[in-house]
């Protein structure tokens, strides 16, 4: 009900797809791929811009929450268009202890492989993925830009990977 | 318009014995927040809160859950843990109010004046302060929130449902009122 506005949102890659990898610089002289983290879950957190109220908002509190995402093994990678010395910035302005990958060129390129890029804004999606550890999509979503999605679907998606036994 | 694809409730029900609670059990409408005590949004808020209680009286019961988000708020957690401890001498409401009324004073030093003021057991305060005696309850009370759907600073719930409507006076007054009239 906070947001009344018509927004056109795009289907995110759907559960069940396998992860399309990508190789992303998180610092200067660091690059974080995906197929690293196979064997243990990932939780890919688009988000529009750094610096804007609600991303900073919903990154500081997954610095928050992340004790509980590593007790299920998950591992938390932020992306966004910014480069990277945005994302130091940022990351120190905010005490945020998790990779920001810079999505930045070609610009959006990952983004787009997830479907959750905003043509029109340039940026990407507010969007979530929980990938398992074989690299599976298992739960994905797409908040409302201006709308914090919290932590709940996380943390209920990596539950339920456990039931499935599939980590 | 729904903005997640589940309906977020309050996943720990108000208790009693457990919950720092303003009003009567019997009330019909029962207003939770999680709100973190160095957020200035928590801290407009605050004289809103007063408001409404003022104005729906016995009718509306108040709760307070704790929700700090340390990453942005560095005193958060030992003003949760100070207002805890004056909890454990009967006192939370006090300092709960003393720490919105001065949010931009939280250093250890001025909670400890705070209890000072409300005439606690220094002794034991320190003594809490000092072995972090609440954290285990605070964090409680986060993921609580955190698995309700708390998605910043304040979230309340109605009746159990989160209001995802602005939280300015007339707003939170009618989303209550309503509330309370279908619960009648």
């Amino acid at each position: 009900m906070t947001d009344s506005r018509v927004v056109s949102q795009a289907t995110p890659l759907p559960p069940g797809t396998e992860a399309p990898d990508f190789e992303l610089a998180s610092t200067p002289d660091q690059k974080v791929s995906l197929s690293e983290f196979r064997g243990q879950p990932v939780i890919l957190a688009f988000y529009p811009e750094d610096w804007s109220p609600v991303c900073s908002d919903q990154m500081a509190l997954y610095q928050e929450v992340l004790p509980e995402f590593r007790k299920y093994g998950a591992e938390l990678l932020g992306i966004s268009v910014d480069g990277i010395w945005s994302h130091l910035a940022f990351a120190k302005d905010r005490n945020l202890h998790f990779p920001l990958l810079a999505d930045f060129e070609p610009k959006g390129e990952v983004a787009r492989a997830y479907q959750a890029y905003r043509d029109k804004e340039g940026t990407s999606e507010r969007a979530l993925f929980v990938i398992d550890a074989n690299g599976i999509v298992r739960w994905s979503y797409v908040s409302p830009v201006g709308v914090n999605p919290g932590a709940d679907g996380i943390l209920r998606a990596l539950e339920n990977l456990g039931k499935e036994g599939t980590s | 318009m729904s903005t997640t694809q589940w309906e977020a409730v309050l996943t720990m029900p108000v208790a009693e014995d457990r919950d720092h609670i303003q009003g009567p059990p019997d009330a019909a409408v029962t207003l939770v927040q999680y709100g973190d005590y160095e957020c200035p949004y928590c801290g407009e808020a605050y004289p809103i809160i007063k408001e409404v209680q003022a104005r729906l009286g016995e009718s509306l019961r108040f709760v307070f859950r704790n929700f700090p988000i340390t990453t942005s708020h560095p005193h958060a957690e030992r003003a949760a843990e100070a207002a805890e401890s004056a909890a454990a001498q009967g006192r939370f409401w006090e300092m709960h109010d003393l720490l919105y009324e001065n949010q931009k004073r939280l250093s250890d030093e001025a909670l400890r004046a705070y209890a000072e003021t409300l005439e606690l057991d220094i002794e034991l305060f320190e003594k809490e302060m000092a072995e972090h005696a609440h954290t285990e309850r605070i964090h409680e009370d986060f993921m609580s929130g955190v698995r309700s759907g708390v998605n910043g600073t304040p979230t309340f719930y109605i009746n159990g449902v989160r209001h995802d409507d602005s939280y300015e006076t007339e707003v939170l007054l009618d989303a209550l009122e309503r509330a309370a009239a279908e619960e009648r």
